[in-house]
């Protein structure tokens, strides 16, 4: 009937972008996982055949490879609390009537439109700079030795940049989550002798766990793969190289498209791993 | 415990004044309920009490004692709201449970309270479902439990039958008032329905504008409306406010007959009109007279039985005794 033939004429017109979509994301996966098993070196004679699981095993065992998943969560974690836990304060402060909310509010979620490149540029020169930043200047306004930020604490500067640029998007998510909690639930609590504080434990955070299930599930998938604040920032050093850094380095500095490759492939699991680990803690509070 | 003072009380939001000054006592264990139109300011008196709301001036005293700057939590009141405000990721049993554990109140005895508070709701086989899981009047039903197990001295509503459906509300109705004769707790309660107020009350506050127009029981204000507002707004059918010639056959600018208090007739009677909608409930009919001066239309009650049609000429007879009079500025002229 009807239906059916619609059916099958809404399936026609939806094919060429299915078929776009699906081909955007099967080409390169299956290019990785063909060179994965490559000994390919562009600049050293190019494709040598066949590599079998050589290229998993070295990627696996050479002495960077832990370091650099320890280096990816502990960004990605780091900056999950930062922007989970400042984001929710934020999103309060922002919710309280006060005088100039509306320009207030543009000016918190500003960081997120400026480029990565843009924004790690800026912090690493202006602020986090030993001799020039703004650091540094207060570090010396009060007699301190300024703290050489990027090689010293290469990876909480690397978080602290990251944070700036994701809070934003916490941020508006939790405020707009926090807009829509009923007032009267709160009046209801207040009379029921609850103070500020368990106030806040027991309706607002259960009220914001669905909101902050999803901040976390977004950043997550950004934050995995990182990779303009690393580069413009320490290029790797000081035990900030994340394993999509490692993968970069792999390919472009070593010239071992095979052995990077191969990498991408323990990038995909990392991924999927963190993804069921995050779905299982976190993921029930969407069903509810 | 639970007498409630408010002494020359007033409320502003900005420059808008919603309560101008004004005087209440609401007794112990009294059943007292706000009525008035859309915007009279209940709500907004009741949140003064329960202290969500900070008033402008005036005091107020709960027992005697002034609770004015007091907060919410502090002055032993308990509120069920419109919307319920039930906590939604809360069981039911929690949601009951919440304001035993904020006071630190032993597990035994919260167990305790919420059991003998779910067996007088009928809530027990819902204690572990969520509030999302409930119909309307089970949530009307936890939104009151969790009030009960605080023991407050006085229990505050705001309009909380407002959102279930007819049959259901009048069902409420009796238990919020079965629950009040056991409890002997002072209860405020809040509603636009002259109905829910006349059948509830012990006394009835008449609102408008901020403005106590009377107080007093629900019979005190059905027999001697102090003024044709509350003439008007209690009882049901509204009372037939009778201006011009007729009015001034009795001395006064305005005479009020209630509906019930007309006799009619086919043949004489003192006013002559047409009939024009008869509503048949099957108990009482009531039937809206045309033709009538100083009142179009004007409605009568009659038994259940009556064989009028539309277009019939009818004869009424108001009950001398029962005829209201009222002066040009509205006042009752006794
Ligand atoms: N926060 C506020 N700011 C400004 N005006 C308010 C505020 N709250 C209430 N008002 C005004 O105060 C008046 C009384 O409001 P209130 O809510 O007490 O009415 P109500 O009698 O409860 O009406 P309803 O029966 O519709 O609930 C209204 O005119 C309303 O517009
Ligand atoms: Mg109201």
């Amino acid at each position: 009937m009807a239906t059916q033939h619609s059916r099958s004429a809404a399936r026609m017109m939806m094919a060429p972008a299915v078929i776009l979509l699906l081909g955007w994301m099967l080409v390169p996966l299956i290019m990785t996982l063909y060179f994965s098993f490559k000994k390919y070196l562009p600049l050293r004679g190019g494709d040598l055949g066949w590599a079998g699981f050589d290229n998993y095993v070295r990627f696996v065992t050479s002495s960077a490879f832990w370091p650099s998943v320890q280096a990816t969560l502990v960004i990605v974690g780091g900056t999950l609390l930062i922007t989970v836990v400042f984001g929710v304060l934020l999103g309060i402060l922002l919710n309280q009537p006060m005088w100039g909310q509306g320009v207030v509010r543009i000016l918190v979620i500003a960081p997120f439109f400026v480029m990565p490149t843009v924004s790690a540029l800026v912090w690493k020169n202006m602020f986090m700079d030993p001799v020039n930043g703004l650091f540094a200047h207060l570090w010396k306004f009060f007699g301190a030795q300024p703290v050489e930020w990027l090689s010293d604490a290469s990876m909480f500067s690397i978080i602290t940049i990251v944070s700036w640029q994701w809070l934003p998007f916490a941020t508006l998510i939790l405020l707009t989550a926090i807009q829509s909690l009923d007032g009267e639930q709160l009046e209801a609590s207040e009379m029921d002798g609850a103070p500020v504080l368990k106030r806040f434990y027991y309706i607002i955070l259960p009220h914001l766990s669905r909101a902050i299930t999803i901040v976390i599930l977004i950043e997550t998938i950004f934050l995995l793969s990182i990779f303009a604040e690393i580069f413009v920032t320490t290029g790797g050093a000081f035990g900030s190289r994340t394993l999509t850094y490692l993968i970069f380095q792999r390919v472009l500095e070593s010239q071992n498209v095979g052995l990077g490759s191969a990498g991408g492939v323990y990038a995909i699991i990392l991924a999927n791993i963190v993804a069921i680990f995050l779905m299982r803690i976190v993921g029930k509070n969407l069903d509810a | 415990m639970g007498q409630i003072q408010l002494n020359q009380v007033t409320k502003s939001f900005g420059d808008v004044n919603v309560i101008p000054p004004l005087d209440l006592t609401i007794h112990e264990g009294e059943f007292t309920v706000f009525v008035g139109p859309s915007g009279c300011g209940k709500s907004t008196l009741l949140r003064l009490i329960a202290g969500l709301e900070d008033i402008t001036s005036g005091q107020i005293d709960i027992d005697g004692q002034d609770a004015t700057n007091l907060p919410p939590a502090k002055r032993g009141l308990a509120m069920v709201f419109q919307s319920y405000a039930l906590y939604p990721h809360m069981s039911v049993r929690k949601n009951i449970a919440f304001p035993m554990k904020m006071a630190g109140m032993d597990e035994a005895e919260q167990t305790r309270r919420i059991d003998a508070a779910a067996k007088a709701l009928n809530l027990t086989d819902y204690l572990d479902r969520r509030p999302g899981q409930l119909s309307g009047g089970q949530r009307q039903r936890v939104a009151i439990g969790r009030a009960i197990v605080r023991e407050p001295s006085a229990f505050l509503f705001d309009e909380p039958l407002s959102n279930l459906d007819a049959a259901l509300r009048v069902g409420m109705r009796l238990e919020i008032s079965e629950m009040h004769k056991r409890l002997k707790t002072t209860m405020i309660y809040v509603t636009h329905d002259q109905v829910e107020a006349m059948t509830m009350a012990d006394k009835i506050v008449v609102l408008q504008a901020g403005v106590i127009e009377q107080v007093g029981s629900p019979l005190e204000l059905y027999r001697e409306p102090r003024n044709k507002f509350v003439a008007g707004f209690i009882g049901s059918p509204k009372m037939n406010l009778i201006e011009g010639s007729e009015a001034a056959k009795h001395n006064a600018h305005t005479i009020g007959i209630r509906p019930e208090h007309l006799d009619v007739s086919t043949t004489e009677g003192q006013w002559q009109g047409t009939v024009g909608v008869a509503e048949h409930l099957g108990s009482d009919t009531f039937i809206h007279i045309h033709g009538i001066e100083g009142c179009d239309p004007l409605t009568v009650r009659a038994g259940g039985e009556v064989a009028v049609k539309h277009g019939d000429t009818v004869y009424l007879t108001p009950q001398m005794q029962h005829l209201h009079k009222f002066g040009a500025d509205g006042l009752r002229i006794s």
